[in-house]
């Protein structure tokens, strides 16, 4: 019995300093976030790739955090380049729970991004930060390259909605 | 008078154009200017400087960014393999230091000293020259194919397809188009896209 305290203890001390994965994160393959991207009804849907180094992108995830929080019409995504270089999803989940982020985060696990970057978005130079705005009724899409200035977000959902 | 001001705003207004417009840069096939540029050992490095050579690899780059860092070995090995063959690196960080503190001049002096570059490292302080490429991204790979007195761009994009591990890459761009143009050949893939983080430009 002792034992069975014994091993619980350390199971949870051992969960508990690797961190648990966040509600609201998750890993998803590039054939998920098409779907999701192409998905024929329901909010506006503000497609944002980051990731933990990208000081730029960090510097800009309060103005999508209050429009997730604050826009009952939007979905907010915010899709983690951070696999491209780390695999282990650990710093990110850690980020999200320091954060307090609430919009959806997907840690996107392609390894060769020239195979899908024009999949996403042709026009797309691979660099970070990156925002895809899709309005899933009219299927308009508007895409914006660096970091995302304060009212630009309302700028640009103005145009797709 | 009216009509002179108003061409003057106008003229002023395609010159702020022309300056806040991004890079548009070489494509392949484009024949480069010649650039000359502080290396790291403050000694001035040109482009001319590598007219007896086949090629040069050329690598907008810099200290910070993560994918950099994870390239730098690759780069570093790059250099040992084709140098000999006629086709050796040199490097050029675009980044404001002003905009990336990490990537100031004094800093590329202790990178490339800890990581004993044997090739240049450059400084493009005016970003002239990361914008006459219309360079994005670090590390953004630009391979030079000299002919006679020229550079013509033959490849430009990324060093593989793999940032996180160089063994599981399963084309090596860069080394393909090398091989290539050792061979005679047409380089197989002319472009890709240079993922990474974006250089930091002025006024951007």
């Amino acid at each position: 019995m002792k034992k069975v305290v014994w091993f619980a203890v350390l199971a949870f001390a051992y969960l508990g300093a690797r961190g648990q994965t966040p509600p609201n994160a998750r890993i998803v393959r590039l054939s998920e976030l098409t779907s999701l991207m192409s998905r024929p009804s329901g909010n506006v849907m503000v497609v944002n790739f980051w990731a933990t180094w990208c000081a730029p992108c960090i510097q800009e995830l309060p103005l999508l955090e209050e429009l997730n929080a604050s826009a009952p019409d939007v979905d907010v995504f915010l899709v983690s380049m951070d696999l491209d270089l780390d695999p282990d999803p650990q710093k990110v989940y850690r980020f999200v729970t320091r954060r307090k982020l609430q919009s959806q985060v997907l840690l996107l696990d392609e390894p060769d991004p020239n195979s899908w970057i024009d999949r996403v978005e042709p026009s797309w130079s691979g660099a970070l930060p990156a925002t895809l705005v899709i309005n899933p009724h009219t299927g308009k899409r508007i895409f914006v390259e660096g970091q995302l200035k304060e009212g630009k977000l309302q700028e640009i959902l103005a145009q797709v909605r | 008078m009216k009509k002179k001001l108003n061409l003057l705003m106008l003229t002023a207004a395609i010159a702020a154009l022309v300056a806040f417009a991004p890079p548009k840069g070489y494509e392949v096939g484009d024949r480069v200017e010649n650039f000359t540029l502080k290396n790291v050992d403050g000694k001035m490095v040109s482009l001319a400087d590598y007219k007896d050579q086949k090629g040069v690899i050329l690598i907008f780059d810099c200290n910070t960014c993560p994918y950099s860092k994870a390239y730098n070995d690759r780069i570093i090995g790059l250099h040992k393999k084709y140098q000999p063959k006629g086709f050796p690196v040199v490097t050029i960080n675009a980044n404001d230091p002003k905009l990336s503190p990490g990537d100031s001049f004094e800093q590329m002096v202790a990178r490339a000293k800890s990581k004993n570059y044997t090739f240049p490292y450059l400084f493009d302080e005016t970003q002239e020259v990361a914008r006459a490429f219309g360079a994005t991204n670090t590390p953004h790979v630009y391979v030079l194919a000299r002919s006679g007195n020229d550079f013509v761009v033959s490849y430009i994009g990324a060093i593989d397809n793999n940032p996180q591990q160089a063994d599981a890459a399963d084309k090596r761009y860069v080394e393909d188009a090398i091989e290539a143009l050792l061979a005679g050949k047409k380089v197989p893939t002319q472009k890709t896209r240079a993922v990474g983080c974006g250089i930091k430009y002025r006024n951007a």
